[in-house]
């Protein structure tokens, strides 16, 4: 299951290019990590395609955190 | 009216970044022309191009060093040479303003002849094999022309106004003398003006290529496959790039002591309304355009020692230019030395105008102009005109007109002239 969030985590990094320190579960992709709405509907089509699940529009609308993340691909992802 | 001078230079182009690494190789004869590497062309006619050297070495691009890799990503490439472009020519006029004001009576116009084609052709793909739910959010602002000028102005905090034009290869022409009349009119006191492009792709090649407009002859040869007034040319060669400069209020450039590079004094426009590709055969626009920018400058023929022709190397093109360049000049085409630099960095679409004017003000400020490369054997049309063939001559340039026209049937020609 850790690998998932070391997945997530991954992906915040690499998209938002923040350092890897800050992306702590508790961070808030805009009020922490500097992104704004575009780049947070880029990072749900990247978790999308990283864990091979469909995000709909209204659960990825509160998807907020890196720990939201995570707990909605435990909840739902295939892989 | 007032006076609006050039006071920052900046480019990236087939021969390197920076205004002073360009000239120094445009003078040397040195060709930014080769063969395509971006991407396959076993399939293409055309497989020449100017591409934007890459590296870190002297003159060599880097995106990197100008915006950070994550940002990359929202913009399609000629939006990251205008950011490249503007850089350079803001640092190089010293412009830096301190109050709100300034900044919003500091403006950016910078164009692009067709803007994210390549994004636009990828996106298709992706729309294509799988589905709209991937298509990125950053699509639409990384392909959108008037972007760079948007990325420009945010990363400078330049809040004048903020345009973007696009009229094919006239666009960085007619973004000066549109920016230049900001000024005039009073709207702005510093206006950051150019255009880039980036067609270079599978895409922009096949389209070119399907209208015959490319050189496909000298695909063994890419460094003769610009030849401008020669009779071997077949078509022009497809370059990258970008031109920005800073035109600025003539008194505000005085006050803060600014260096001056030129005036520009005269901006003429015209359209053919012929045909949606060729030019007017009689060339009628090109001599509309030179001539409303004579006027605006109140000069004759025989003040204007350079031009810096649109000259792409189409058969037809170039001997329409030159016909109407004789016409208008009379008995001053004895003395006045015309040449094309596309010849050496192929044709920059967008970017071109404001790139050749570039190339146009150093010659002023050098006193040296640049050479038509590969002009071994002048068609029959383009002799007793000194076409500067193969070799820079050195030659004083009190004023100089670099003429661009584009498809469409759009034309415009902007005179500077030097200052002091």
């Amino acid at each position: 299951m850790s690998d998932i969030a070391e997945r997530v985590k991954k992906i915040v990094v690499d998209h938002l290019g923040v350092e890897e320190s800050k992306v702590t579960e508790n961070a808030a992709f805009i009020d922490d990590l500097g992104a704004d709405s575009l780049d947070t509907v880029e990072l749900v089509m990247a978790f999308e395609e990283e864990f091979g699940c469909e995000i709909p529009d209204d659960a990825a609308e509160k998807i907020l955190t890196v720990k939201d993340a995570i707990d909605f691909i435990k909840s739902n992802a295939a892989a | 009216m007032r006076r609006v001078v050039v006071t920052g230079l900046g480019m990236v182009t087939p021969l390197g970044v920076g205004h002073r690494y360009n000239w120094d190789r445009l003078i040397n004869s040195d060709s930014g022309l080769g063969p395509i590497t971006k991407f396959d062309v076993s399939d293409l006619p055309a497989k020449v191009a100017g591409e934007v050297p890459r590296g870190d070495g002297e003159g060599q691009f880097n995106p990197d060093r100008f915006i950070a890799p994550k940002e990359q990503r929202k913009m399609d490439e000629f939006i990251v040479y205008a950011i490249a472009a503007a850089e350079e020519a803001i640092a190089d006029s010293g412009w830096k303003p301190d109050t709100d004001e300034q900044r919003e009576r500091t403006g950016v116009m910078i164009g692009s002849g067709i803007g994210g084609l390549p994004g636009i052709a990828e996106g298709a793909v992706t729309l294509h094999t799988k589905g709209p739910r991937r298509i990125s959010p950053f699509f639409i602002p990384s392909c959108l022309i008037n972007e760079a000028s948007g990325h420009v102005s945010i990363n400078h905090g330049f809040k004048g106004p903020n345009h973007a034009v696009v009229t094919a290869c006239s666009t960085g022409a007619h973004a000066i003398g549109d920016a230049a009349r900001l000024i005039m009119l009073d709207d702005a006191d510093v206006m950051v003006a150019g255009g880039a492009e980036m067609a270079l792709c599978r895409l922009g090649i096949a389209g070119f290529a399907a209208m015959r407009a490319l050189s496909t002859g000298f695909n063994d040869n890419p460094t003769a496959a610009s030849r401008p007034y020669d009779k071997d040319r077949d078509g022009f060669v497809m370059g990258e790039g970008a031109g920005v400069v800073i035109l600025e209020e003539l008194e505000h450039a005085k006050k803060r002591g600014a260096t001056i590079y030129a005036e520009v004094c005269g901006y003429g426009l015209s359209g053919d309304a012929y045909h949606l590709a060729a030019p007017a055969e009689d060339g009628n626009g090109g001599f509309r355009s030179m001539k409303g920018a004579l006027k605006r400058a109140g000069m004759n023929p025989d003040e204007i020692d350079y031009i810096n022709a649109h000259g792409t190397s189409t058969p037809l093109g170039d001997e329409i230019e030159l016909g109407a360049v004789r016409r208008l000049f009379g008995s001053a085409i004895e003395t006045v030395a015309m040449s094309s630099t596309k010849s050496a960095i192929g044709h920059l679409l967008g970017a071109a105008g404001a790139v050749e004017a570039i190339y146009s003000i150093k010659a002023i400020n050098h006193s040296v102009v640049p050479p038509t490369l590969n002009l071994e054997n002048p068609s029959e049309s383009c002799l007793g005109v000194n076409l500067v063939p193969k070799v820079a001559q050195e030659k004083r340039v009190r004023a100089a007109l670099s003429n661009s026209f584009g498809f469409g049937g759009t034309n415009a020609s902007v005179i500077f002239k030097a200052f002091g």
